[in-house]
């Protein structure tokens, strides 16, 4: 198995069955393997709070989504996790692309890539940075997370550690 | 027409229907004139009435999905017409309540009044594709459209009102999660 299809085994593992998201480039394996297996019904979304309101239909319906999205798309995604999945209490899981985490990346991911830790603790939401080797473990504690505390938690992703 | 007459007439009609209601006016209104745990109610996120739908109607593909959407909720994500065209989900019911203004921050003008949303539905993809100015034309669309299948699109031309009488959706947010998911038969 390849390492984006070992990914996806642990989350459906911990239960996760709905798959969405807007492209990232850190991705991309991840994303075809995704787009090889249309059984997992992954679902495409425009932008990353379209994202995030589909993952709450998603659980109001019974399932327990994902979303992939760039550090950049969590920016934009901040009223809806805000106003729509933390209020309702939706448990989702965030996996996020870090750009610019390192400040050595281009220009426009500079200001996002320095803030993201901050974007998401300014909301209150838990959150896990896995290398290659934590990265079952915080996949198991952020699915817990959910469980103990419902709505959205997320795995900031360096590339490279996913696939 | 006035909007909540439009959202009772179109509940009158709904049975088993998953009911999702945008922010604002159109949540309060549906909430007075039918509430039902198969309803669920968004106090905030505007815009992302259709998204919500879209997941819940790919979700549960057995039960019919209805958006009671506003123009201003769905100019803020226009682009989730190309997903619903795209994916084509067939228990999909876009219900659009067209007063061609802001109306809960007082009345400012939207791009609807020059900009014709069934014509992007239309374009997108959506299938059966209508538009209801009077109550009679309201009636006979949402017959025909509960008849048939989706991607289906009902544009519904309501009084520009700043102001409605309909009081606050009494529930917690958390609360109306765990309502519609238990009339689903889900713990």
């Amino acid at each position: 198995m390849n390492r984006s299809a070992i990914f996806i085994e642990m989350l459906r593992e911990a239960g996760f069955d709905f798959f969405t998201g807007v492209p990232d480039s850190t991705f991309q394996p991840l994303l075809a393997e995704f787009s090889s297996r249309p059984e997992l019904g992954y679902v495409t979304a425009v932008s990353e709070n379209v994202a995030v309101g589909i993952a709450t239909g998603s659980h109001l319906g019974g399932r327990r989504p994902v979303i992939f999205m760039q550090n950049s798309g969590l920016a934009l995604a901040m009223n809806a996790l805000g106003s729509l999945a933390a209020i309702y209490r939706i448990p989702m899981l965030l996996v996020i692309g870090w750009r610019g985490h390192d400040g050595t990346d281009s220009p426009e991911h500079a200001v996002l890539g320095a803030a993201t830790p901050a974007l998401l603790e300014a909301l209150r939401l838990p959150f896990f940075i896995p290398d290659a080797e934590s990265l079952r473990s915080d996949v198991a504690c952020a699915a817990q997370a959910l469980d103990t505390q419902p709505g959205p938690c997320a795995l900031i992703c360096k590339p490279g550690v996913l696939c | 027409m006035r909007r909540s007459d439009a959202i009772a007439a179109v509940l009158s009609k709904i049975s088993d229907e998953l009911v999702v209601a945008a922010n604002g006016w159109i949540s309060r209104e549906t909430c007075a004139a039918s509430d039902r745990a198969e309803n669920f109610y968004m106090l905030g996120s505007m815009g992302l009435a259709s998204p919500i739908a879209l997941g819940l109607a790919l979700a549960r593909p057995e039960r019919r999905v209805v958006v009671f959407d506003g123009d201003g909720n769905l100019l803020m994500t226009l682009g989730t017409l190309a997903m619903i065209g795209d994916l084509r989900p067939p228990n999909f019911l876009h219900i659009v309540f067209d007063n061609e203004v802001y109306g809960s921050t007082g009345g400012q003008r939207s791009a609807t009044t020059n900009i014709a949303l069934d014509a992007l539905a239309l374009a997108a993809g959506y299938g059966d594709v209508r538009r209801a100015v009077t109550a009679n034309e309201l009636d006979a669309a949402i017959d025909a459209l509960l008849a048939g299948t989706g991607p289906a699109f009902l544009l519904v031309k309501v009084n520009a009102e700043s102001n409605g009488t309909a009081p606050r959706v009494p529930y917690e947010p958390d609360a109306l999660t765990t309502r519609v998911r238990a009339a689903l038969g889900i713990a």
